[in-house]
């Protein structure tokens, strides 16, 4: 009897063993991938990667792209993360001066238009797509409250708006940012401030992330969202109803961007993970959101984005916005963080 | 017998025990002592340290407060935190004071109903009512003209939202307060001819003066400690709780953090000081002559009482109930058919479904291992023989954490366990440490009801298994806990429920493996995903709902068992 149940308890105890170490070779590698595309993509592209590399399984963080920019800088002597997909090229150009990304060419590159791939051989961080500012004005709203419909980031600052408009906090959001950098770019330094002074009167506060303007336009809590197409289309197609207004001044634009983190344990699986990030099958994803992707002629007009968006899109400096961006932010900080100076 | 006592041989046998028992008692204690300078004394030490360094970690004296006070955005949150807590305390005080009143000193019916209902806030955590009133009185609320154009968002929103989950906490206070009165004392009223309103002035107020105040710094606490609903419906108000947090995830400035943290400590360690040191000149109200006070019908007093007992149990069911139908409509406003298309937290921020198991568990193991480690310390602290000092020592200590904000002890907690020089560090980013920090955070309510609960019973047990020489961990076992069964049941659901809904402290500690639902109610609100925010506090709710039923059967069963003692 007693043998028995030793029998019994070694059987169990190997057969758990085995399937333990089953389980582990099964799951061979985890890479922890920092990202700030929008959650509800994130399983669409954990897919697209994995039906491929079945094996590499992605742990994604997910914020709004100040919060993981200010992560991975922080923890620069200790990183977490060993790849990041989808952050913005701002972004990824300061962390490639804090010396924090690892130079890779993905087999592949070459095929990407030269304008979204670090100019550097090897590249230390490669494009995805492009995201381009965009108005959201909730129709019906914007009439109830008596708002002729904005043409231009100048209407906003009309005292007519006053208290209508919601932005993202450019510190917290890369649609927040890039709207700072461009207006900065097109109306001069002087004049950028000065626009931003006019407008923060008609903000009725400044939200964590870029896509919440455009989310409280489409559920009529706010009439006017500075956000992003990508954002207005998909609240567009889910019957909001809103108009996507591309201003006329042009608009700023940020691109998405992939690297890999330097000191990552798993630099084969992120080399994968960087292939697939390039790869046409990829860029055809993206494009789903985003009308203008990295790679050349993949492009189709994606379904309720305003028309002339892309010819709108401003000859946008990245290395002004990734240099200036600390000095950028704490000047923003200083002038609007707290509504209660301003009212 | 006598030959035994005179042989020193025949001694050693009890007398070994004997140190073996007090041997046992006091490495209790020593432990007891230990789990509280590890989980609340040093991180507070590491938070306090971290204000006065650099990045890098130099001392650099009061350089980082002298830049607080110099950047106007930051300081100014002080005075909006005192602004918001002051006038959501009045508020909150005299509806619970009247609530309160109508329960335990009038003859209105359905004093059962009111009495339940006003708990339920307890169920949630501080997120929902602010994702409720945006539904309310937001822009396309169904009760915006109410606010009159003013907007919800910023110091109205904070104010209500406040008030409406800190209610039952006053409650509870007003009720105990109210309940204890000796009718003598209205007799004398009446004899000496005493109009209502001075009776109300001369002997019901000044009898519940402990209680009503007790309850003002509770709720004072509460509401300017709280980060969810500031962080909901805030808008631009800034506040401390939520510049915490601005800080230290928004830009990863941690020593600001930190220095907005000990701006936070003061107010909550002065209210809670106070209101330890105006609780001790509490003296006995209830003489063993007094008359408990029974309430005489009244038509116009009960009915007023109805009215208003009604209309507050209304908004406070207004309030859960709107996030319960906002969490089914598709797309508010403009599409109002229902579905459940909110509930696939998958395509959301937070974590999906798997941050509802996290809660479940993490709240589940905080029951477990809390109840019994609190239990456990507080029968040490109360019961125990000898190491005097140690246990008056762990006895301040464990008031200590009832002082301490939870996004406080979070950030301490980064502070002390993500140091690789701490030996502990290996449970940071686990679910360990949600563990630890939930049972800190929560500690001394528990607690303290343990500690009441031992009090009432009578030491002489002690003294009797000694006498017989009964270890003391056998009395604990056979008699201790069976009568301290409901105490430690209430414990226990106290705990659960508390780490279901808290945000405050778990906000800085979760990583990508053990997200919570708690945590992602806030992260889906933050990207402008408000009906899965609703959908995610009401399974929250829910689930607490589970836990109170279960509570309550599981009682009922086990007081049978355990309990038949006091009935005679």
């Amino acid at each position: 009897m007693k043998i028995d149940i030793s029998k019994y308890v070694t059987s169990v105890a190997s057969f758990a063993l085995a399937g333990g170490l089953a389980v582990n070779a099964a799951s061979a590698e985890t890479l922890t991938v920092y990202t700030a595309v929008e959650a509800e993509d994130l399983a669409k592209y954990a897919a697209a990667f994995n039906a491929h590399h079945p094996d590499i399984e992605i742990k994604w963080v997910r914020d709004s792209t100040g919060i993981v920019t200010a992560k991975l800088l922080a923890e620069k002597d200790n990183p977490q993360a060993d790849v990041v997909w989808g952050l913005a090229g701002t972004s990824l150009i300061l962390l490639k001066g804090e010396g924090m990304l690892e130079p890779y060419a993905p087999n592949g590159v070459k095929e990407l238009d030269p304008k979204f791939v670090d100019s550097e051989v090897p590249p230390s961080w490669v494009g995805m797509d492009a995201w381009v500012a965009s108005v959201c004005v909730n129709i019906p709203e914007a009439e109830a409250a008596g708002l002729p419909m904005p043409a231009s980031w100048k209407d906003l600052t009309k005292p007519v708006y006053k208290g209508q408009v919601i932005m993202p906090n450019p510190a917290s959001s890369g649609t927040g940012f890039l709207d700072v950098s461009s207006w900065l770019q097109m109306f001069g330094e002087e004049g950028g401030w000065a626009y931003m002074d006019g407008l923060h009167e008609n903000i009725a506060r400044y939200t964590h992330s870029g896509s919440k303007p455009c989310k409280l336009a489409a559920a009529g809590e706010i009439p006017i969202g500075i956000s992003f197409a990508f954002r207005g289309a998909k609240s567009k197609a889910a019957g909001a109803p809103l108009e996507i207004v591309v201003p006329s001044e042009g608009v700023g634009w940020d691109m998405e961007a992939a690297a890999i983190v330097k000191g990552t344990d798993a630099m084969d699986a992120a080399k994968k993970l960087m292939d697939f990030v390039v790869s046409k099958e990829a860029n055809e994803m993206y494009n789903s959101g985003y009308a203008v992707v990295a790679y050349p002629g993949v492009a189709k007009p994606v379904e309720h984005f305003p028309e002339g968006l892309v010819d709108a899109m401003i000859d946008n400096d990245f290395d002004f916005a990734a240099k200036n961006r600390k000095a950028i932010l704490a000047e923003w900080q200083k002038r609007y963080d707290s509504k209660s100076e301003a009212k | 017998m006598t030959d035994a006592a005179l042989n020193p041989a025949a001694n050693t046998g009890p007398r070994a025990r004997f140190n073996l028992e007090a041997w046992v008692m006091r490495g209790g204690i020593a432990i007891a002592g230990l789990f509280l300078l590890v989980s609340v004394i040093l991180p507070l030490y590491a938070m306090l340290s971290k204000s006065f360094e650099d990045k890098d970690g130099n001392f650099v004296g009061l350089t980082n407060y002298a830049t607080y006070f110099d950047t106007p955005s930051l300081a100014y949150s002080i005075s909006n935190s005192l602004t918001v807590s002051i006038v959501a305390t009045v508020i909150v005080i005299s509806l619970a004071f009247a609530y309160a009143y109508a329960i335990t000193r009038t003859c209105m019916r359905f004093k059962g109903f009111f009495r339940l209902v006003a708990l339920v806030p307890i169920l949630a955590p501080s997120l929902l009512p602010g994702i409720s009133f945006i539904y309310m009185f937001g822009k396309k609320g169904f009760m915006r003209e109410l606010l009159m154009g003013e907007p919800i968002y910023g110091f109205i929103g904070i104010v209500l939202g406040s008030s409406f989950w800190t209610f039952p906490h006053a409650l509870l206070i007003m009720n105990t307060a109210l309940s204890l009165s000796d009718a003598r004392l209205y007799e004398a009223a009446e004899a000496l001819r005493a109009s209502k309103l001075r009776t109300f002035f001369t002997v019901t107020l000044p009898g519940a003066k402990y209680g009503v105040i007790s309850a003002v710094f509770v709720v004072f606490t509460l509401v300017i400690t709280d980060f969810g609903v500031p962080k909901v419906i805030g808008g631009q108000y800034s506040v401390l709780a939520t510049d915490i947090y601005k800080q230290v995830i928004g830009q990863q400035n941690f020593q600001m953090g930190a220095v907005v943290s000990v701006m936070l400590l003061i107010p909550a360690v002065l209210a809670f000081s106070v209101d330890r040191l105006v609780q001790r000149r509490q003296v006995a109200l209830l003489s063993a002559r007094a008359v408990p006070y029974q309430p005489k019908p009244s038509r116009g007093r009960d009915l007023g009482a109805l009215i208003f007992c009604t209309v507050i149990a209304g908004m406070l069911l207004l309030v859960l109930g709107v996030a319960a139908y906002a969490s089914f409509v598709k797309f508010w406003p403009y599409n109002l058919s229902l579905g459940f298309t909110h509930y696939n937290f998958e395509i959301m921020d937070g974590g999906g479904w798997g941050a509802w198991y996290n809660s479940i568990k993490l709240a589940a193991l905080t029951a477990l291992i809390g109840t019994g480690l609190i239990f456990t310390v507080a029968y040490l602290v109360e019961k125990g023989q000898g190491a005097r000092f140690g246990r008056v020592v762990i006895q301040a200590m464990a008031m200590v954490p009832l002082a301490v904000p939870g996004m406080v002890l979070g950030l301490a907690y980064i502070f002390f366990f993500n140091n690789p020089a701490n030996p502990l560090s290996g449970i940071y980013a686990t679910m360990a440490i949600l563990v630890l920090s939930t049972v800190a955070h929560f500690y001394t309510v528990a607690h303290l009801t343990a500690v009441t609960a031992l009090k009432q019973i009578d030491g002489e047990f002690e003294s009797v298994s000694s006498s017989l020489k009964v270890p003391f961990w056998t009395t604990f076992s056979r008699v201790t806990v069976p009568v301290c069964q409901p105490a430690i049941f209430s414990m226990a659901v106290y705990l659960f429920m508390n780490a279901m809904t808290t945000v405050s402290a778990v906000v800085f500690l979760y990583s990508p493996d053990t997200n919570l639902a708690s945590v992602a109610v806030m992260n889906m609100d933050d990207a402008g995903d408000i009906a899965p925010a609703a959908a995610m506090a009401m399974m929250i709710v829910y689930t607490n709902l589970t836990a109170v039923v279960i509570y309550g059967l599981l009682s009922r069963f086990v007081e049978k068992r355990t309990q038949a003692w006091r009935t005679r």
